[in-house]
């Protein structure tokens, strides 16, 4: 059963680390649009993130910094379920089940 | 599909994040029934791979990207309750962190891809198994439509705020989508093929164990 959820694990890291700095830079579907209809200008960002465009700030290198910050964010995508799904259940144990 | 800051106007923000807490906090009561301290890990490995799998833009027609939405992926190997929370989880942190989707719009992707794209695929592959539709191809069309229903949903976000008519946006975005939603149900269905092939032969394994010892 460990083995199972340690080969998932390295399979999503591997995926983000390994594999995200060849993913297509072209624009996605709804940014396509938004470019073709001519709305995009209207996109705009309230809220300034410590990786953005999955970056990690102050590597030069665009693939290493895409690298590191996917794997980071796989690694928290991880944590954040983890504790959530953590949270909902000690919930339920309180609840007196 | 991650909608940015300034595509939306005020009203579709409430409205959008109001329906996904609603329906975010009904499914965290179904998983509070469901759900045991042995799902955990699968929940965190969905999570990391659906995050790791959306950024991997692959090209479709006409200098456009698409990326795996994970939706229906979720959908047939937890159920939806626990899918829906996976999606929102990888939203919530694609936008703090990544600056992917912007904070106001949080709610409304919630909404087409953690609510509507989940509810779309479980009902489509549940009357697909009712159908005795073959298991991977019931994976495909559940991934298409939720990618499908994702978009239109997105479409009329735009169009409700006023950024564009409804009949600019619903064609541009379900064409573009009917594309990247092929590639969703390649990737779903080979997904899904592998955890179930691994878990078989893992099944086979401890049984085998078991007579050994």
């Amino acid at each position: 059963m460990k083995g199972k959820w340690l080969l998932g694990m390295v399979i999503a890291l591997a995926i983000a680390g390994f594999l995200s700095p060849f993913a297509s830079s072209s624009p996605d579907g709804l940014e396509r649009v938004a470019e073709d209809i001519g709305f995009l200008h209207k996109a705009t960002s309230y809220l300034s993130s410590p990786m953005p465009d999955y970056l990690f700030p102050g590597i030069k290198h665009e693939g290493i910094a895409t690298s590191v910050a996917g794997t980071l964010g796989t690694l928290l995508a991880f944590a954040a379920m983890y504790g959530l799904g953590k949270l909902i259940i000690t919930k339920n144990n309180k609840s007196g089940q | 599909m991650h909608i940015p800051d300034g595509f939306l106007d005020l009203k579709t923000i409430v409205a959008t994040g109001v329906a996904s807490a609603g329906a975010l906090s009904y499914s965290i009561k179904k998983s509070k029934e469901e759900l045991n301290e042995r799902q955990l890990p699968a929940l965190g490995i969905m999570s990391a791979f659906i995050f790791a799998g959306q950024m991997i833009n692959f090209p479709v027609a006409g200098g456009t990207s698409g990326h795996l939405l994970g939706a229906a992926l979720a959908t047939v190997l937890l159920g939806p309750w626990s899918a829906s929370l996976v999606l929102a989880t990888v939203l919530i942190v694609q936008a703090l962190f990544f600056q992917d989707g912007g904070i106001t719009a949080l709610g409304a992707g919630i909404f087409n891809m953690a609510v509507v794209a989940v509810f779309i695929a479980h009902v489509a592959y549940t009357l697909a198994g009712k159908l005795r539709v073959n298991e991977y191809a019931a994976c495909f069309v559940a991934a298409w439509l939720s990618v499908m229903a994702a978009s239109t949903a997105t479409a009329l976000e735009l169009a409700i705020s006023g950024t564009v008519p409804l009949a600019a946006a619903l064609p541009a975005m379900t064409s573009v989508h009917a594309l990247i939603g092929v590639g969703e149900g390649i990737i779903t269905a080979v997904a899904v093929m592998f955890v179930k092939g691994f878990n078989k032969s893992n099944i086979a394994r401890d049984a085998s164990l078991q007579r050994g010892d």
